[in-house]
């Protein structure tokens, strides 16, 4: 199926994914405190030195104070409300399909991304995550034969100790902001993918994110590692049950590329925003960077950010090797009462590094988006380049666009463009595919698309058509 | 197929078109001509439905429906086909895609399946090669980046593509050289049938030369002031169109 056909046949502006799943859930009471994540680090089965990590995590945290400088309205967060651990009952992990809750199955077949291995889009490789616990990785043998983990990061903590104890926290320690130690103290799954050196991972590995059971938070964390001359392209998804009160999700992920390897992170960010009214939706507060670790590596970050009440989100690249390169491509549209603030940070600190940002902002409705950017060269990093492209786009005159570039050179060789358009979507534009026989929902996703079409081609294929389609429902009856 | 009756129309408060009638059979080419500003692009838009022009009065059928009642993608479904004067670019959209879309909501309209990828491809070649137009532009997004004729040519393309009822060349050919010229000129001849009726808008005889009118029509002043045989172009450019005004002003 191709991404006119798609575009075709959709007919609904309703949130497709709001349903909620019956199942048994097994979970803590709600609120935060020692005794919780005793009892969670011990329900997962964890070596002692992840446990005094958590806890080390949320005495920190305790003294800590929620961010206000982000261009959000946050209203307060109760986080004694907040349950910390929901999981489908039965949660050891399933030795076969059959011993997975067949509700769970349908939830997943319904979200489009089955459990079977052979019924999945070839060449991509899932690890889907419901509310607190991964339910399945697929083909984790085949992975295994090159030498591949990707598996949960609970079980990455129980039989992968040392990669963990070496890597996690090592991008974004606990005491990084606020969200990643509450992170670091109470996550509960997530997962985790090493690739050995001079592999290149001949799949797209993926993590499908479900929020699931009410009142709860989700935290999950994500550490890749590309060890010398590897490839890795993985994606994450997510989706959320339409309720009226608002979710937390706070996830952390954290990347480490070595000596010439490369990881492509891309993500389809679709967690419920909330209903016309800005009633409920989920708060997606994330924390996202990756390393450039040794000479000659890349990261490449790519995001289609749809979804979410509230968007603070800000996936950054430290090159710190010679010759690394960071790029950062992002479309974030908000439409009805939706808020984001997105952006990146590239710290230059080798010589001759590079990054490149296009960010392209859509806004309709009477949603705030905003993009914030930080490109910092350090005093040694000689030839550093930066191009930064920034584009907003409104679809509405009551939703704002707003940009906050920091740029903070400290090295006289390096160079860093900036570029910013804001525009209107065109009424003639809009006009000229009507008079082709095109409606106004299908031409504004037509020229949506295309406005965002430099980052939509950096998704892998199968993704960026389900981007596409995204797009166009986030935006339907938003122009005016 | 076309009936306008007594249609007056205003832009912000300010009358453009004050009463105009003109009927088109199936099978006619109607050219349109006068000076600058006198309405011609404006009764265009009326007819493709642009909601800026407001209209006061007047009726306007369309093979027997109330045109006026209908949504711009409406009309472009049953047969109205606009060949703008200013054509806009939508970057980063393909041609492809754009032309895909219009194809299958038309086909939808005409209750036939759409088009798939293969099956499109290969009508959008043969009319290509029925318009010769450069295969390059199909590969481009829309109209990005496009020169004046290029853009024209791309009016002329989509066009043979849609097979609408009622084409309206709002002057396409301003600013072709004669290669272009030609190009249009006979993508219109080739495409012309007794099923269909064309609307050309112009400035200048030349594109008259080759494409034959059945009738042409001076607007003035937001009025239809003079219809004659294909003669009239001539007259007109020989004599330009202050004697036109003067016998207006006597009225
Ligand atoms: N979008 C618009 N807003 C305001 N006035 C307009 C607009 N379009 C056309 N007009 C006015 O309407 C009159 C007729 O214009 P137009 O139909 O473009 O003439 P023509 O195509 O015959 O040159 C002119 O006085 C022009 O200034
Ligand atoms: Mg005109």
């Amino acid at each position: 199926m191709n991404s006119e056909d798609i575009i075709q046949n959709l007919t609904q502006s309703d949130y497709k994914y709001g349903f909620t799943t019956n199942i048994e859930t097994e979970t803590f009471p709600k609120g935060i405190n020692e005794d919780i994540i005793r009892r969670l680090s011990e329900i997962k089965g964890e070596p002692s030195f992840m446990l005094e990590w958590r806890l080390k995590a949320f005495e920190y945290w305790k003294q800590m104070e929620m961010p206000t400088w982000a261009h959000l309205k946050i209203p307060p967060i109760d986080y004694q409300e907040i349950i910390y651990y929901a999981a489908p009952k039965k949660n050891k992990a399933p030795e076969s399909l059959d011993d997975i809750d067949p509700e769970l199955k349908k939830t997943f077949d319904k979200l489009g991304i089955p459990l079977e291995e052979q019924k999945q889009l070839s060449g991509v490789a899932v690890d889907a995550v419901m509310d607190s616990v991964s339910i399945k990785t697929t083909f984790k043998e085949t992975l295994a034969n090159l030498g591949i983990i990707f598996c949960s990061m609970s079980e990455a903590i129980r039989e992968h100790p040392d990669l963990v104890k070496k890597y996690l926290g090592s991008v974004v320690p606990y005491t990084d902001n606020f969200f990643a130690a509450l992170n670091s103290a109470v996550f509960s799954d997530g997962s985790f993918v090493y690739i050995p050196k001079g592999v290149r991972c001949p799949m797209e590995l993926s993590t499908y994110f479900r929020i699931n059971a009410k009142n709860t938070g989700q935290f999950e964390r994500t550490l890749i590692i590309a060890d010398e001359d590897s490839y890795v392209s993985y994606l994450e998804g997510c989706t959320a049950p339409m309720r009226d009160e608002h979710q937390l999700h706070a996830a952390v992920v954290e990347l480490i590329a070595l000596k010439n390897a490369e990881i492509k992170y891309s993500t389809v960010q679709n967690w419920y925003p909330g209903d016309k009214n800005g009633k409920g939706g989920i708060y997606n507060f994330v924390t996202k960077r990756g390393i450039c670790k040794e000479e000659n590596s890349k990261i490449s970050w790519t995001q289609v950010e749809t979804g979410s009440a509230i968007t603070w989100k800000y996936p950054s690249c430290i090159l710190k090797g010679d010759n690394s390169i960071g790029e950062f491509y992002s479309v974030a549209v908000t439409n009805n009462y939706q808020q984001a603030d997105t952006g990146t940070k590239m710290i230059h600190i080798g010589k001759n590094t590079r990054s490149r940002i296009v960010s392209k902002g859509i806004s309709a409705g009477y949603s705030q988006n905003s993009y914030r950017g930080l490109v910092k060269i350090m005093k040694n990093a000689d030839n550093a380049r930066n191009f930064t492209q920034c584009d907003s786009m409104l679809l509405s005159d009551k939703c704002g666009a707003h940009t906050f570039p920091y740029i903070e050179i400290d090295n006289p060789t390096a160079i860093a463009e900036h570029e910013a358009t804001t525009s209107r979507i065109g009424e003639d534009q809009i006009f000229y595919c009507n008079q082709r026989g095109i409606s106004t929902e299908d031409a504004v996703g037509l020229i949506v698309n295309g406005y965002a079409r430099e980052v939509l081609n950096q998704l892998p294929m199968e993704f960026a058509v389900e981007a596409q389609k995204l797009l166009q429902i986030t935006l339907e009856n938003s122009v005016g | 197929m076309l009936t306008i009756k007594n249609l007056k129309a205003q832009i912000n408060g300010k009358p453009i078109l004050k009463g105009i009638n003109l009927e088109i059979k199936a099978g006619e080419v109607h050219a349109i001509m006068g000076p600058n500003g006198s309405g011609k692009s404006t009764l265009a838009a009326v007819l493709a439905g642009r909601d800026y022009v407001e209209i006061t009065s007047g009726e306007v059928l369309f093979m027997g429906q109330n045109l006026l009642d209908l949504a711009p993608e409406e009309r472009a479904r049953m047969g109205i086909f606009l060949g703008f004067q200013y054509p806009v670019e939508i970057p980063g959209v393909s041609m492809v895609s754009f032309m895909r879309t219009a194809v299958n909501e038309i086909r939808k309209y005409r209750n036939l399946p759409p088009l798939n990828s293969s099956d499109f491809l290969k009508y959008m070649r043969e009319k290509k090669e029925l318009v010769e137009i450069d295969t390059q532009l199909t590969h481009r997004s829309v109209n990005e980046g496009f020169s004046g004729g290029e853009k024209k040519k791309n009016e002329i393309f989509q066009m043979a593509m849609l097979e609408p009822k009622l084409a309206i060349l709002d002057e396409t050919d301003s600013g072709l050289d004669i290669d272009a010229l030609r190009i249009v000129a006979n993508g219109v001849n080739k495409l012309k049938s007794p099923d269909n009726a064309y609307l050309v808008i112009t400035h200048y005889q030349r594109l008259l030369d080759y494409i034959i009118p059945d009738v042409v029509h001076v607007l003035y002043d937001g009025r239809i002031v003079k219809s004659a045989g294909k003669e009239l172009a001539l007259e007109l450019e020989e004599k330009g169109y202050d004697w036109i005004k003067r016998e207006y002003q006597k009225i």
